[in-house]
């Protein structure tokens, strides 16, 4: 723990009075997983993935947290701290997304009952082409409806994934790299396993088609 | 005092050629036409800044046009925007601000070089993953794994320890609040050594 100097004390303090719900991690006097701790959890989550985690593109694209199912979000807090989503980017995702296992549950629950705006353009000319993708698949490439698992309406449910209102480049980005992000323990089989043929078999206008549609759903 | 590389003016030849804009009798851009009449005075012949003039040479133009914008309406208000440039980004329009970022994004970009070394590695891990425990998030996730920025987000790489030095501390000192979240508020989960460590780092990278 470091050492809080009066000049940080001071500007923490005009933080504070502006903006109450932030909160420095580490206060000598929050329990490493209460309310405060939490708070500031949440607000170190948002630097990255945007207000209520509504996603955010910097330099990379952070994906939507909001809405999202808890399960999802558990499981990929696991996969980064064991290494199975690690280094996809030269930013060590082990290292940015290190928590107590406690607080996972709790930033889970906290991020899968906000309901922000949807980043992005919404509709577009290919989301008429991707919504057909996603209801029906692609049989003759071997490209199963996704609405199987994540639902009529992009809602996803347990470890299927929520992507209605997902950031469409991140959508992209995932489906045409899944096997540069996901599943980078060979030895560890998770169940990021199951997208990875089906990721494979879509083509780049396929994947841009479906990722338009499913940043339209809400 | 620089003098400008050979190959930047004839890069600044070809791309003031190419614009879309007419250019003037010696070939330049309406934009290097205002930065030669009103930015190289304190910003360098170059425009790699100088002393507490911040480099634009290299800068995101989308960042620089908001700058300027953010001038304008007074919302960045350090005591030497205050001073220079509320009265410098007066006047200036907002197609003209458009033409003097797009010249200035075409510059290259040379690194400062002023931080202190002992600190360089500190600062790169820094920037490269924050530290969770303190909730300090990664810098590179916004700004690139260079510091080379993206479309509103400012390059970072290679500007002067003390510029980028003072703009962390001004936040919280409570100076442009207003800035392009998440900024302000991650300012304030550094303290004044790790401000140090990352502005250092920063001023090495090219």
């Amino acid at each position: 723990m470091k050492p809080v100097r009066m000049q940080l004390a001071a500007s923490a303090l005009v933080f504070a009075m502006a903006f109450p719900a932030l909160g420095r991690a580490g206060d000598l006097d929050s329990p490493s997983t209460g309310r405060g701790a939490l708070n500031a959890k949440v607000e170190y989550c948002t630097y990255c993935h945007g207000p209520s985690g509504r996603g955010y593109r910097g330099f990379y694209t952070m994906p939507r947290l909001a809405g999202q199912t808890p399960e999802y979000l558990e499981n990929q807090l696991r996969a980064f701290a064991e290494l199975r989503r690690d280094r996809s980017i030269p930013v060590r995702m082990s290292r940015v997304h290190a928590l107590k296992p406690s607080m996972r549950a709790a930033l889970a629950a906290h991020f899968n009952g906000l309901n922000p705006p949807v980043v992005g353009r919404g509709s577009s000319e290919h989301a008429g082409t991707g919504r057909k993708i996603y209801e029906e698949g692609v049989p003759e490439t071997n490209v199963p409806a996704c609405v199987a698992c994540h639902g009529p309406t992009g809602m996803g449910a347990g470890p299927s994934p929520r992507l209605a209102g997902q950031l469409s480049a991140y959508t992209q980005k995932q489906l045409l790299g899944w096997s540069r992000d996901r599943g980078q323990d060979p030895a560890t089989v998770d169940s990021s396993a199951v997208m990875k043929s089906i990721a494979g078999s879509m083509s780049k206008t396929q994947v841009q088609a479906v990722s338009a549609y499913l940043n339209s759903l809400k | 005092m620089k003098l400008i590389p050979p190959a930047l003016a004839i890069l600044a030849i070809v791309s003031a050629s190419a614009a879309a804009f007419a250019t003037d009798d010696r070939g330049r851009s309406p934009g290097q036409v205002l930065s030669d009449n009103n930015c190289t005075w304190c910003h360098g012949p170059s425009l790699q800044g100088y002393t507490t003039a911040p480099r634009l040479a290299g800068q995101r133009a989308e960042y620089v046009v908001n700058q300027i914008l953010n001038f304008k309406a007074h919302s960045r208000d350090n005591p030497l925007s205050k001073q220079v440039m509320w009265g410098a980004a007066n006047t200036v329009t907002p197609e003209a601000a458009h033409e003097i970022s797009d010249y200035f994004s075409g510059l290259h970009a040379e690194p400062a070089n002023d931080g202190n070394r002992s600190t360089v590695e500190t600062g790169a891990a820094l920037y490269r993953e924050g530290s969770a425990g303190s909730n300090i998030p990664s810098c590179a996730i916004c700004h690139g794994p260079d510091g080379q920025g993206v479309g509103a987000i400012p390059r970072l790489g290679g500007l002067s320890y003390r510029y980028l030095k003072r703009k962390l501390e001004q936040w919280n000192e409570g100076y442009h609040a207003a800035a392009l979240a998440p900024m302000p508020a991650v300012s304030s989960s550094l303290s004044a050594t790790e401000i140090d460590a990352i502005s250092s780092y920063l001023s090495f990278v090219h």
